[in-house]
């Protein structure tokens, strides 16, 4: 049913997922909004919501709004930062969504950045780990792959889950990303591969990890009577968004190993579109830790309480399988921009709603479920997305 | 730059103080003046017991800054006797592994020490194995 409230994702842009030593936050940014712009025909946007996790320690920069606004030309709009740690891009989406709902903004542009390479190791490890709580978690010396290793150690002792099996997130993801032009890592990794990796936070290893990087994406999102007559995409409509907390700290929630925020957001996102997991042609889920990909199918109706990891022991997970994850190659191999990162999941269920995919299409998509979480979800931001 | 921060949280970091609440009697663990359990208002200090048992546990070989020179260190998730679960390294494990339901118990260790000129050093709890008697 087309209404003119509608609100559609009319642009997206991207800059590819990598180690940028020659663009900074504001270059990496602007590059974004203009691809968003050009991929979006004509519409002027009135306000820009920026989404930055680390922006003001690690490029020592805030009041990204001003910045935004200038790099793209736009200096004296509405514009401001949202930071709901790695999932800032998510949630100022979802933001943006509810100001055009209102009626107080016709068209937004919406951009997450983040630029992870001009600080070094251990130094950016400690402040990623503020999206933990920094004063009983990180002051133990826990870092957020530590957080997903907790969570990792007790799933696979209450569940009886053999530990091999997590390979299969990392390999659907890293098969995925080589056909991605903005993908980080553009290779397949083997079983083997996975096997000989280095430990990281025991028992998590290094292909358990999604890589951090340099990375910005934007959209611009309008009404649907505000397209212009001249949008020549295939329309995409954002048919919920909605944005739930957890506790902050893994120590204080009820339910240690499983993301009730994710399943809540999740539920709510159904809920509002009478849909189901059935429904659901992809799902682009967050996979910064193996163990993430597998409480996410669970959390979003995919598979119940322990049993998301047999999802990748039978072909289930792949581009033609019952639910495509990942499917131009997730955190995992794509590469994690942190707060960029919601709007880079976006963009990929963009792709593939328009039939953009090239060889990664997942035939007939209509319907995509996208999930970004801030911290061990102590943030979850949901969007359901459908092409018409 | 730090130290106040670190100075106001010294009865939850030394004693392990938390609070109890006055309404439903749970114990809360870090003190935060409203119980998680009921919604009360709960501001009773509470002195735990120091004992309880590993509810997960992660070795970190990759460590954030502060850290990097006790890798690798295990931080634990502990169920305390008390009920609250509580993020800690543990530490005197000798020869040991930790293990999930492995009884342990407080103790005051140096946690984190800043490499830098101004050189602060953080005490506070962590736990070890209970001694078998």
């Amino acid at each position: 049913m087309k209404n003119r409230d509608d609100i559609i994702i009319a642009g997206i842009g991207q800059v590819p997922v990598g180690e940028h030593w020659e663009l900074s936050l504001r270059n990496l940014a602007a590059r974004a909004m203009l691809a968003a712009f050009k991929n979006c025909g004509e519409l002027k946007p009135q306000a820009i919501y920026a989404g930055s996790y680390l922006a003001s320690v690690a490029s020592g920069q805030a009041n990204l709004g001003a910045l935004m606004a200038e790099c793209v030309g736009l200096s004296g709009v509405e514009a401001f930062t949202t930071e709901a740690g790695e999932a800032s891009g998510a949630a100022a989406l979802h933001l943006a969504v509810q100001a055009i709902q209102s009626g107080y903004v016709e068209t937004v542009l919406v951009v997450g950045v983040e630029k992870f390479t001009d600080v070094v190791g251990s130094e950016m490890e400690a402040f990623i780990s503020q999206s933990a709580d920094s004063d009983f978690e990180g002051m133990q010396g826990l870092s957020m792959t530590g957080v997903a290793g907790l969570v990792m150690q007790r799933y696979l002792h209450e569940y009886g889950v053999p530990r091999p099996a997590l390979s299969a997130f990392p390999i659907v993801a890293h098969a995925n990303a080589v056909n991605n032009p903005y993908a980080y890592f553009r290779r397949a990794i083997s079983e083997e591969d996975y096997q000989r990796a280095g430990l990281v936070c025991d028992p998590l290893n290094l292909l358990d990890v999604a890589p951090y990087a340099d990375g910005a994406a934007a959209v611009v999102i309008t009404r649907r009577a505000a397209l212009p007559k001249t949008f020549h995409q295939r329309v995409v409509k954002v048919a919920a968004s909605n944005l739930l907390t957890d506790s902050l700290s893994l120590h204080d929630r009820q339910n240690l190993i499983g993301f009730d925020a994710a399943r809540l957001s999740a539920q709510y996102a159904y809920e509002k579109t009478g849909m189901t997991p059935e429904i659901i042609d992809l799902f682009e889920y967050w996979d910064a830790y193996s163990i993430y990909a597998a409480l996410e199918l669970e959390a979003a109706g995919f598979a119940q309480s322990g049993e998301g990891w047999k999802l990748g022991q039978d072909g289930s997970l792949g581009l033609r399988g019952r639910i495509p994850v990942a499917t131009l190659g997730g955190l995992k191999a794509r590469g994690f921009p942190l707060g960029a990162t919601g709007l880079y999941q976006v963009a990929d269920a963009v792709t593939q709603l328009r039939g953009e995919a090239g060889e990664n299409q997942v035939q007939g998509a209509r319907v995509a479920l996208v999930q970004a979480l801030g911290g061990a979800a102590a943030t979850a931001v949901t969007h359901i997305l459908e092409s018409e | 730059m730090e130290i106040p921060r670190h100075w106001r949280l010294q009865k939850q970091r030394y004693s392990l103080v938390g609070e109890v609440c006055p309404h439903c009697q749970a114990k809360i663990f870090p003190a935060r003046d409203v119980c998680p359990e009921c919604g009360g208002e709960a501001k009773k200090p509470f002195a735990f017991s120091g004992r309880g048992k590993v509810y997960s546990f992660t070795l970190m070989h990759s460590a954030p800054a502060g850290f990097e020179r006790s890798t690798p260190y295990t931080v634990a998730l502990v169920k305390l006797d008390e009920g609250p679960v509580v993020t800690a390294q543990l530490t005197d494990l000798g020869t040991k592994h930790a293990e999930i339901g492995m009884p342990v118990e407080m103790v005051t260790r140096r946690i984190r020490e800043d490499g830098d000129e101004r050189g602060m050093l953080i005490y506070g709890y962590k736990f070890r194995p209970v001694m078998q008697s």
